[in-house]
């Protein structure tokens, strides 16, 4: 392997060096500076006699007679089950004082496409215990589902607590243990030290430490290094869904980060930039994360998604929110005025989506009246919602009683069904049967999107009389 | 290629290698020649010649790849191969069947430098010719047919480019697509394999004005928006607002003989949703898998970019493929946004002056390039064919006024505006009806007046008025109320919701809904139209507004959709409303 000390240029995280051996693009590159220092980085270009370099620690005391070595191999992530209880830093190196990891075999972190033949559509309801998902926007085994929040809203409350109750009910054969095993594999990008507490005391207090895998950049590791995180993430949970078989529910917080660090570096390369500054190629980008996520035939485990994002100034039509929600299969909106009500988890289910969930509910998968429930309350809860305004104009009394009914049903659907708290478990029956109870505040006739056998046989009777009675 | 001679000539060095974008020195190409690219033989395409440069993009990830490596030219322009075979398939960007990727490379993912004909050569097909020796064809003539699937006979066509002449020899039997199965006095010989290059449409005699109708088996299209058989559409919306559903919508139930739908740019597991569920659906106009009509081109969002860009060509030209044999096919794109953001990605890759928003300044030029492969046509060989395309849109945030929608919109013929309230509100297809249109609809009235009911245009007009009507009188009551109303608008916009519940939304995912013939959109148009004039004249006669808008029988109107015996469901519920009514005064 050639050392060269041919660096001309160093400008942000880049660092351009003449070579005179061909070098690959996206090649790891070894730069030591004066102080014995080691520093990784990855090949971005690669012309006849120049490559530039992208440093992961940032360039900060690279001087121009650092010496580059080209490794002649693009970036790997060494693989083992043993990961399972490990904690490594941005770069996957152990942090934890643990025992030395002696990989079982070593796996590119580019990660190839998955061929779409050879996919299977998930439709394996995982039930979560959070009603505003399971029963309105349901995850199954292998989606990719993105929490759009904001800063200062608990989004990490709910991660943790899908991560925590997330099961799947009635395992087939009866035994809990079956075959395929849940793992977590946590990637955190920028996010600060004390954040990163909260999730690993959480891991530890519940032992789910021991099936997780932890990899943390924090708010103050270099950032260029955040571009790679997750795709070490992305790569442990491949490996450990279709080699060894586990379940692994994959958490990113937060993409935003990750996204600037994108964006760093497209300036860096003064590359033209696309929408407010973000790269062009950043849907691509994007895509070559979110993707990773899925079942593929013929295999037991499954990769399931929840990157977590804050949205700047939150605004779902900045191009992160954006672009996340164009490849993504849903998301889960955090709201800011449920959360200053009080209401926990603060889900506003109106924009939050799960494109997956119509193959996944239903006879046979959850409950019958699944399908037709969720679509009722989403209409419901809408026309409560839009009431609201109106309401603050006109006062209720110039309602009629049809609306007054409807703007009830608003304000029970959040504090009974949505508030449930974050400690609170809720199996997927609980959660229809608190749907029934709210529905059943409405006329039949209003029920339009349920089915006639259902409402015969879930409607609860006396609730809408109960409810007229005290209207009056 | 396996001579090295021949190689050396045309190989060329690698000098630069940046994502997709990879030049070569001492290349001997023509612009848009398919080469080979590195010692793993990448495939790539040539896009730029500047002195001894050769600017290529390539079809593959290039991680790891470097200068010094050799480039090799095909000397071939990029081009898909047609034959018996394509339908039924599923193909990445650049036409390689991924069943048989995963095949060779025997994994689940996709890696490199792996090639695979777009057609099984080797597979035999029952040929029958259809013309005889001594028979005079000329190029695009059919000269036999082949079972190519349950549904749909292959029509054998002498190639565009070719001479023609009189047939020499023909014979039927069995063939596979490489084997001659007809000789020319030109000398040509015709086999059932034929080549196009993608970037140029295939030939035709003209374009004629289209005077019927796609039928979607989806209301507010057929009923208010329709798209003709060769017509153009786009389908703008923002994430989750329903471009996909309806993409699969139309490739499931529209009624056209063949569809080509290109995942250009999205998700894997839609496009594992089409490959597992158009097998067990049924074709509503065959009753045979719906797949047997249907090739599939799926470059997802991860794939690589450049052969993002070339999928929506490798589908028009399978569709024209098609349309040459005189089949109406209809092409989906979803999404051409993310077409054109592989363009603008090679663009900058290129160094090339950013248009609007960094996209190339030939971008509305390639959009129209395309949807102008769509139209209604007299072939060739004198049948008549037609391609039509609908493109979905993905704006940024949601937004109308960037450049692919506008672009867009200049060319298309139907815009169908997906909007995000709408979809919020679970009101499904969330079309916006009072920003969409179609510039069809005058030109396929006479169609539905014929075929459906005399009446189609007229009442359609009265629904669009009592629709206008409800969004003008919604902006008051968002005002002072429902109640402040007068009487007569207070029941319009009860009528007006039955509109929009029962005939406006339907529900993709119930098995009867998903799917309602013309004859129901008209028949559940009459049910609303019978409770509006019932309901007037009750009105008229004294009776209070609150009794007519919480009327017994009017709900059942919205049940309509799910019902598959509809017309006596419809009858009984047009009884049940009069007689309610009549009964109040
Ligand atoms: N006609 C419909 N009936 C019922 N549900 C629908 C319908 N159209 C859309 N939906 C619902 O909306 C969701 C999102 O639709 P879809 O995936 O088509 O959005 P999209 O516009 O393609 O979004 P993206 O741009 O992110 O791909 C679906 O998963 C489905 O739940
Ligand atoms: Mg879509």
């Amino acid at each position: 392997m050639k050392e060269y000390q041919t660096i001309n240029e160093i400008s942000g995280p880049l660092v351009y060096a003449e070579v005179d051996e061909p070098i690959g693009y996206d090649e790891i590159v070894e730069i030591e500076t004066d102080d014995g220092r080691t520093l990784r980085g990855q090949v971005l270009e690669s012309n006849d006699g120049l490559v530039a370099i992208q440093v992961f620690e940032g360039t900060s005391g690279i001087d121009r007679k650092a010496s580059v070595r080209f490794l002649g191999e693009t970036l790997k992530m060494p693989v083992t089950e043993d990961l399972l209880g490990r904690v490594m830093d941005g770069t996957g190196q152990p942090i934890d004082g643990g025992p030395e990891i002696v990989p079982e075999s070593r796996e590119d972190i580019i990660g190839a496409a998955i061929n779409p033949y050879s996919r299977e559509y998930p439709e394996e309801f995982i039930q979560t215990g959070v009603s505003a998902i399971d029963g309105m926007n349901t995850l199954v085994r292998g989606q990719k589902l993105p929490i759009f929040s904001a800063s200062g809203l608990p989004h990490n409350d709910l991660a943790l607590q899908i991560a925590r109750q997330a099961s799947v009910p009635e395992d087939e054969e009866g035994d809990d243990e079956d075959s395929s095993e849940f793992a977590v594999v946590f990637g955190a990008m920028g996010i600060t030290q004390e954040e990163a507490n909260e999730f690993m005391d959480d891991f530890e207090r519940t032992g789910a430490l021991e099936r997780s895998v932890v990899f943390a950049n924090l708010a103050d590791d270099p950032a260029v290094e955040r571009t790679v995180t997750p795709r070490l993430a992305l790569t442990t949970a491949e490996y450990l869904a279709f080699e060894k078989d586990y379940h692994v529910l994959v958490i990113l917080t937060d993409m935003t980060n990750y996204c600037e660090a994108l964006r760093e570096i497209g300036a860096a390369r003064e590359e033209v930039p696309g929408r407010r500054g973000y790269p062009g190629y950043m849907y691509t980008d994007l895509a070559t994360l979110y993707e990773r996520a899925g079942r593929i035939q013929g295999r037991e485990g499954s990769v399931t998604q929840l990157p977590i994002l804050t949205m700047p100034g939150d605004d779902d039509t900045h191009p992160i929110p954006d672009l996340t929600g164009y490849i993504t299969e849903g998301q889960i909106y955090v709201d800011r005025d449920l959360n200053s009500q009080g209401v926990q988890p603060p889900v506003n289910v109106l924009p939050s989506l799960s494109r997956l969930m119509d193959d996944g509910i239903g006879e046979g998968l959850t409950r019958e009246d699944h399908g037709d429930v969720a679509n009722q309350m989403y209409a419901a809860y809408a026309e409560g919602e839009n009431l609201r305004d109106l309401v603050n104009i006109v006062g209720r009394e110039a309602l009629s009683e049809r609306d007054n009914k409807y703007l009830d049903f608003a304000e029970d659907f959040e504090t009974e069904f949505i508030d449930q708290g974050f400690e609170t478990n809720r199996s997927l029956e609980d959660t229809l049967d608190i749907g029934w109870d709210l529905l059943s505040q409405l006329p039949k006739s209003e029920l339009n999107r349920i089915d006639e056998e259902f409402i015969d046989s879930y409607y609860v009777e006396d609730e809408g009389e109960a409810v007229e009675a005290t209207a009056d | 290629m396996s001579q090295a001679t021949q190689q050396d000539a045309a190989t060329g060095v690698i000098e630069s290698v940046s994502g997709p974008v990879v030049t070569a020195r001492d290349l001997d190409a023509r612009m848009n020649d398919v080469v080979y690219v590195g010692d793993e033989g990448l495939m790539g395409e040539v896009i730029e010649i500047e002195g001894n440069i050769t600017t290529i993009q390539v079809y593959e990830e290039t991680s790891g790849v470097g200068p010094g490596e050799p480039v090799e030219n095909t000397g071939e322009p990029l081009s898909v191969d047609l034959g018996p075979g394509m339908l039924d398939a599923i193909y990445d960007g650049t036409q390689r069947p991924l069943d048989v990727l995963e095949d060779k490379m025997d994994s689940a993912f996709l890696d490199r430098g792996v090639d695979a004909p777009g057609i099984d050569l080797e597979k035999e097909w029952e040929f029958e010719p259809t013309v005889e020796v001594g028979d005079e064809v000329s190029a695009g003539d059919v000269i036999g047919t082949v079972e190519e699937t349950v549904t749909i006979t292959h029509k054998v066509m002498v190639p565009p480019d070719y001479e023609g002449g009189e047939v020499t020899a023909i014979e039927a039997g069995e063939f596979n697509v490489e084997e001659t199965v007809a000789e020319l006095d030109s000398g040509e010989e015709v086999s059932m394999h034929q080549e196009w290059p993608v970037r140029e449409a295939r030939p035709s005699v003209e374009k004629r004005t289209p005077t019927k109708p796609l039928v979607s088996g989806q209301r507010v299209l057929d009923g208010l928006f329709p798209i003709a058989k060769g017509g153009t559409a786009a389908i703008p919306g923002p994430f989750g607002s329903g471009k996909t559903v309806t993409q699969h919508q139309l490739a499931k139930w529209a009624d056209a003989d063949i569809v080509v739908y290109v995942g250009c740019g999205e998700r894997g597991n839609e496009m594992t949703e089409v490959i597992e569920d158009f097998p067990e659906l049924e074709d509503p106009k065959t009753g045979n898998p719906l797949m047997a009509r249907t090739s599939l081109i799926a470059n997802t969002s991860n794939m690589p970019v450049a052969a993002r860009e070339s999928c929506i060509y490798t589908g028009i030209t399978i569709a024209e493929y098609y349309r040459d044999m005189g089949y109406d096919v209809a092409l989906m794109a979803d999404s051409t946004s993310r077409w054109a953001e592989a363009m603008r990605e090679i663009s900058s890759r290129l160094e090339e002056m950013p248009g609007e928003e960094g996209y190339p300044a030939y971008l509305a030029a390639r959009l129209s390039q395309f949807y102008e492969r769509a139209g209604y046509f007299e072939n060739v060989n004198g049948t008549m064919g037609s391609v039509s395309v609908i493109g979905a849109v993905s704006p940024p945030g949601g937004d109308f006024s960037e450049p692919v929608t506008q672009n867009t919109l200049r060319i298309v013929k139907t815009f169908w505006a997906l909007d995000a309230d709408l979809a919020e509100r679970r009101h499904f297809p969330s079309i916006n009806w009072n920003e969409s249109y179609s510039l069809y609809r005058d030109q396929l009235d006479p169609w539905f007046e014929e075929n459906v009911t005399e009446d189609w245009s007229e009442i359609r007009q009265w629904a669009i008025d009592v629709l206008d009507e409800e969004s003008e009188l919604q902006e008051i009551v968002q005002l002072v109320g429902k109640d402040a109303l007068p009487e007569d608008q207070q029941l319009t916009l009860e009528i007006a919701r039955y509109l929009r519940e029962a005939y406006l939304q339907q529900n993709a995912f119930h098995p009867t809904d998903t799917f309602c013939p013309p004859e129901k959109t008209y028949l559940i148009l009459t049910a609303i139209k019978t409770l509006n004039d019932e309901a007037f004249d009750a009105l008229d006669a004294g009776v209070p507004v609150e009794d007519l808008v919480s009327l017994e029988s009017a709900p059942q109107i919205n049940r309509i959709g799910v019902q598959e015996d509809y017309e006596e469901y419809v009858a009984d519920i047009k009884e049940d409303i009069t007689e309610e009514l009549r009964g109040m005064y």
